[in-house]
């Protein structure tokens, strides 16, 4: 993309224009802003035109006003109706893709462009919807936006504003006013929104937020959430036992430490300290065979995913999950729940045969597995849609009972599968261990590919089998790493697998 | 109700003699309607003028006041018909809907009534929606007014030239005895600024009075011998008073020296993009002011053969600034040169491109090329040998994902979507076509259903090929809007003639939704001047339709699906039609919201439905995503490290329509979601029994806790 050439006029007061562009996405009242920013032009003296694209664009959408202004003088000037590429003074971007798109068609040049962003994201339904991580990066567009820019203003406007209870249209009015872009008071600004007469308070307040962000800088950028690091609490006796596994944990080599504690407390929540020392064990088989060269990088990959496949999603962990007490004050924060307020609470389950099936003993659960028939049965009995209100005894003693039966859980046919699933990936993982460390790496990584519930979780295993066993086609090769790596990353670009045949038959065509 | 309402602005049409009135476009041309003696106003919405007809059914009071007849027309067809008053009275009638689909429509009418010839003045206001923000295929209503022989204006995109394009229209009609056409372009519609007023003036004929002394002339009938003299008389008499009127009244402007070897020819819609580009070259200051002669037509058809060579005198190179193809004016006033044998050189489609919308960019580098080949002298150093080097940025093409529209938080229709896919996902991928309406963003992902859309009302009718059926039935949509535009006639009775296997599902949002929210008849709210909940089921019957099933909740998702499933497997002969009802969202929340706080204020009890995701449940698989799209359903990065993909997330935004919920159940995904109802208000004995329950709960939660390890401090 390249800049225009910069403006050349005898006439100085076609540079006294302000271009103004507003890009938003549909739905945040950037109408709101627009006419605000008139309303202030017009009061302090200038002439002023805004111009908008609704149509469909509103439908959440990309869309965009227009705004241009000039000292108000005995003629008309004649004013654009659209933003000319290089032709920008300040640009209010309400999202932080919309800042790149701004930035991409040209609207921000550092020879004059007030460039005024909000960091919060509106995902795009091509980001949210692949089933691996498919958003945007965002600190590439922050890069970008810094080179344009002649003056740059980041911040999270929507948090700023929905804090104070107003939206974000009313922060980047206040940042416009702080970034002095504008050559009017802040008061000026305040009476805008005063005049429009809705919602005055919160957007004053919001305004004013806005507005010390522009002149004194961006807050440092919000953290995640300052909760308590997660830790293992419980019962003194049992926390000997915890202390002991943490011990061995400790032992482990200082760069798989960290990760082995997470892994730790993930399988001791999910069943007990027994399972615990079982995770220590299957982690140490790997590290045994792992060295320090390349930085235990195996042992570092093994110990998240043996993690993540001994916590397996069955009944009794999302039973267990759903009726823990921290649960029901988490959501009432996140209701916003007075205390006056009562919340209810409505669940939404649909087990299958499957999930009946590995709640039976390991042999029972095996052989009916095997039958159809009875496969077929089960579904007529308990295949069906089940709303729990459990905010209410009954529904929660059900989940209370089932999240109870750790005790039993070990001797289920689930359990029976999953471990067999783990054993099965462990050994072929680390087969070519002593010819190709990174090839390793790359399957152990594979595990990520299972996951879900029914049939996204048996879509996650096939394509997991998929990517293993055209692994082994290609084990001995110099790129046998790179390639698993993208099969695996084909896998996560959409639910069908199109990326993923396609890798395969890349590889079957060298092999 | 409409999504927007102007009844504050109306107040402003009520301005007399020397006021000021600030505001937009539209506002401005309803106000110049009134001024002007319009005794009948009509149109159908469509964005870019869905406000225009907003703003005259706010203003219908005051016109009533007036005596002026509002309709809100059928479709554009029945607005230009409704014109018709204004061949045998002396009534000046308006009507507007957008272009060029909206004059598709309506060409019939238009063409009718441009063989009639008018009495009272005639103006067609059209939305051409065309560039940036068009929602259709682009194309020229140009066309239009070349075939049927009425007038165009396209007057320059300022308050004071369109409104006094409206009093010209007007004139201009009843001078030649032929419609015009007023041209406004998407931004102009919405543009604004200040233009004085003059006091409203009631039509010195009303429609009732009209009416009362009915009127009628044999000779103003379309039917031959007449139709053979109307044609002649559009070319001797119609068409020399116009360029008599446009001449006379100086309707078309001359900027800039009269003098000067060069000269641009510009629409007068392009003017304020053109002078933007004068002014970025230093060619013209701040008021428009400039050193290039310039010839605006604000008429661009017909065009005035001598006023254009005119203007060309002493000229040796000439350009013509003509938006979007085909490059009707180029190519008349090109024939204009070659036949008076001038030898001047004419640029147009060379320089500027032949499609696509004349962006600030694209003028600028358009003009700049002309004047490059024409005036180099003109051109100030830099524009010529541009001495510093373009900086280039990284591209981001790759980063910023595109964002489409989509449908709205909570949009009724998501679900019938969301039941469509799974059921293809079960009986395999079926022949779909589409309609226009909010529910054509289906054909977009995650959806992705549906092929085509051949117009408004017209998508079982674009399924009538197959309307034979077969092993796996075609499948059509069709919006409560489309559906009494044209739909009842073109598309349903349609199938009903001719025995169709297909399956129609109109789906019933309550409103002309995509447009802006107007009322249709199956509406469901009361309208005091319109009528309204007139069901489709009824009409459907009415029409002969057997197999029809109503659907009142479209977020009951496994309903949907299995309605679906029936009407394409049922043995059943003849058309199936679903009618799948439930409130566009962005109107019901528009509605109760404020009922609602009203409520809680005043003590009553009232639970508010919002839906979560438990993250440590959710895999991050997104399969939920998927099926739905909702702008209030996203995905955030969890602070731990064994997790390598974002959950599912659900922001403040939602509104608690079930999607979700039905969807995870119904495809079985997940249970990570639930549904938290905060109940305002409770009743004590409410309060009290919940009380019971959550002590119990609590105590036995404590009581396993005390017994167990657990992770604690979890980052949700």
């Amino acid at each position: 993309m390249t800049f225009v050439l910069p403006q050349e006029t005898p006439d100085a007061r076609v540079g006294e224009i302000t271009k103004l562009a507003v890009m938003a996405v549909g739905g945040q009242g950037g109408g709101v802003l627009t006419s605000w920013i008139e309303t202030l032009a017009r009061s302090q003296g200038f002439v002023c035109q805004a111009t908008s694209v609704a149509g469909v664009a509103q439908r959440t959408g990309a869309t965009i006003y227009y705004v241009e202004m000039a000292p108000i003088s005995d003629r008309q000037p004649v004013f654009a109706l659209a933003p000319s590429a290089g032709d920008v003074d300040v640009l209010i971007a309400a999202e932080m893709m919309e800042v790149g798109r701004a930035v991409m068609r040209g609207f921000v040049t550092p020879d004059r462009t007030t460039l005024i962003g909000s960091t919060h994201r509106a995902l795009a339904l091509s980001e949210k919807s692949a089933p691996g991580d498919g958003i945007a990066d965002a600190d590439e567009v922050r890069a970008v936006a810094e080179l344009a820019a002649q003056k740059l203003i980041l911040a999270n406007m929507d948090k700023l504003a929905v804090d104070q209870g107003s939206v974000i249209s009313a922060s980047l009015f206040g940042a416009l006013a702080g970034s002095g872009a504008l050559p009017f008071k802040r008061e000026a600004f305040e009476s805008a929104i005063r005049a429009a007469g809705k919602g005055v308070e919160p957007s004053l307040r919001a305004f004013a937020v806005g507005f010390d962000v522009a002149k004194n800088g961006v807050a440092p950028v919000d953290a995640p959430a300052a909760g308590a690091t997660p830790h293992i609490v419980g019962p003194s006796g049992l926390m000997q036992g915890w202390k002991t596994l943490v011990a061995r944990a400790d032992s482990l080599p200082e760069p798989v430490q960290n990760i082995a504690q997470l892994g730790l407390q993930k399988v001791v929540d999910f069943q007990d300290c027994k399972y615990g020392s079982l995770y220590l064990d299957n982690l140490n088989s790997v590290v045994a065979r792992d060295t320090a060269e390349q930085g235990w990088l195996l042992s570092v990959t093994a110990a998240k995913y043996i993690a993540n496949a001994m916590a397996y999603d069955d009944i009794i962990r999302v039973a267990d999950l759903k009726s823990r007490g921290p649960r029901f004050d988490r959501i009432r924060t996140e209701m916003g729940a007075e205390n006056d307020q009562l919340v209810q609470l409505t669940e939404f389950f649909h087990p299958r045969a499957d999930e009946i099936v590995g709640m039976l003993p390991a042999k029972l659960g095996a052989k009916t597995e095997a039958n159809p028939k009875h496969m077929a049965r089960l579904d007529r009995w308990f295949s069906k849609g089940r709303r729990l209100r459990t905010d209410k005894l009954p529904a929660f003693l059900m989940l209370h009972v089932l999240g109870g039966m750790k005790w039993y859980r070990l001797r289920t046919r689930r359990h029976e599968v999953e471990m067999q699933h783990l054993e099965a990936w462990l050994s072929r993982s680390l087969a070519a261990l002593e010819d190709d460390y990174d090839f390793c790496v790359e399957l152990l990584k594979c595990r990520r590919l299972v996951k879900g519930y029914s049939d996204t979780h048996a879509r996650g295993l096939s394509k997991f089998d998929v990517v293993m066993n055209t692994a082994n086609l290609i084990s001995g090769r110099k790129d046998a790493a790179e390639w698993v790596a993208r099969l695996h990353e084909a896998a996560l670009q959409d639910p069908e697998g199109t990326a993923l045949e396609g890798a395969v038959k890349t590889v079957r065509s060298f092999v | 109700m409409a999504e927007r309402s102007f009844k504050a602005e109306v107040e402003h049409l009520r301005k007399g003699e020397g006021d000021t009135f600030t505001g937009e476009g539209i506002l401005a041309i309803t106000k110049a309607l009134l001024e002007n003696g319009v005794g009948y106003v009509g149109g159908y919405q469509g964005a870019p003028i869905s406000h225009l007809m907003d703003v005259l059914a706010d203003a219908e009071e005051l016109m009533a006041e007036l005596g002026v007849r509002f309709e809100a027309n059928a479709s554009e067809a029945a607005a230009a018909a409704m014109l018709a008053a204004s061949v045998h009275y002396p009534i000046r009638g308006a009507v507007t809907f957008k272009g060029p689909v909206g004059v598709n429509v309506a060409s019939d009418a238009l063409a009718n009534l441009s063989s009639s010839g008018v009495t009272g003045g005639a103006l067609v206001i059209v939305g051409e929606d065309y560039g940036e923000g068009s929602s259709i295929m682009q194309e020229r209503s140009h066309g239009f007014a070349m075939k049927s022989q009425f007038w165009m204006l396209d007057p320059r995109p300022n308050l004071p030239c369109i409104t006094k394009a409206v009093k010209d229209g007007f004139e201009l009609s009843e001078a030649s005895n032929t419609p015009v056409m007023l041209i406004v372009r998407i931004r102009s519609c919405h543009v604004t600024g200040s233009f004085s007023t003059k006091d409203n003036v009631p039509p010195p004929l009303t429609v009732k009075q009209a009416a009362a002394n009915p009127q009628s002339d044999p000779k103003r009938v379309v039917l031959p011998p007449m139709s053979f003299l109307h044609e002649q008389d559009k070319i001797e008499k119609r068409w020399p008073a116009a360029e008599k009127f446009i001449v006379d009244n100086q309707l078309n402007e001359f900027f800039g020296p009269d003098d000067g070897k060069i000269g641009i020819v510009v629409q007068g819609g392009m003017y304020n993009g053109l002078i933007r580009a004068l002014q970025r070259l230093g060619l013209a200051d701040v008021f428009g002011d400039t050193k290039v002669p310039i010839y605006v037509l604000n008429v661009t058809y017909p065009l005035i053969k001598d006023e254009f060579s005119a203007f060309c005198d002493g000229k040796d190179h000439v350009i013509i600034v003509e938006e979007g193809q085909p490059d009707y004016i180029e190519q008349q006033l090109g024939s204009y040169l070659y036949k008076a044998g001038r030898q001047l050189k004419l640029y147009g489609k060379d320089v500027l491109p032949m499609a696509g919308e004349y962006t600030g960019q694209v003028m600028l580098d358009g003009i700049t090329k002309f004047l490059k080949a024409a005036a180099p002298d003109l051109l100030p150093g830099k524009v010529l040998a541009p001495n510093d080097e373009p900086q280039v940025l990284p591209d981001l093409s790759k980063t910023v994902p595109s964002r489409p529209p989509g449908f709205c938080t909570g949009c009724p229709e998501r679900p019938i979507f969301a039941a469509m896919k799974l059921t293809e996902q079960e009986l395999g991928k079926h022949q779909i076509t589409g309609d226009i309406g909010c529910h054509l963003f289906a054909t977009l992902p995650p959806f992705e259903i549906g092929g085509s859309t051949m117009g408004y009302g017209l998508g079982p009718a674009s399924n009538a090929a197959f309307d034979g059926g077969g092993e796996r039935r075609a499948i059509s949509i069709l919006g409560d809007g489309g559906f009494w535009h044209n739909g009842l006639s073109s598309s349903i009775g349609n199938m009903v003639f001719n025995k169709s296997d297909s399956v129609a599902i109109i789906v019933d949002n309550y409103y002309s939704a995509a447009t802006g929210g107007q009322d249709v008849l199956s509406s469901r709210a009361h309208n005091d001047t319109k009528s309204t909940n007139n069901p489709i089921s009824a009409a459907l019957k009415g029409v002969g339709v057997k197999w029809i099933r109503q659907i009142d909740h479209t977020y009951d998702v496994g309903k949907v699906r299995e309605v679906l499933k029936e009407a394409l497997t049922t043995d059943f002969k003849g058309p199936k039609v679903i009618v799948a009802s439930s409130e566009c969202m962005l109107n019901k929340q528009r509605r109760e919201k404020p009922i609602r706080n009203k409520a809680i204020k005043a003590g009553r009890r009232i639970d508010i439905p919002r839906f979560g995701v438990d993250s440590d449940i959710c895999t991050g698989d997104h399969a939920c995503i998927r099926l739905s799209g909702c702008p209030s359903l996203s995905l955030k990065h969890l602070d731990d490290p064994l997790r390598d993909d974002p959950v599912a997330s659900i922001d403040q935004t939602c509104v608690g329509c079930g999607n979700c919920g039905e969807v995870a159940d119904t495809a079985v995904l997940c249970p990570s979601f639930y549904r938290a109802d905060v109940v305002h208000n409770p009743s004590n004995s409410e309060s009290w029994r919940a009380g019971l329950h959550a002590k119990t709960i609590g105590w036995l939660q404590t009581r396993r806790d005390t017994k167990r390890l657990r992770l604690e401090g979890k980052i949700q």
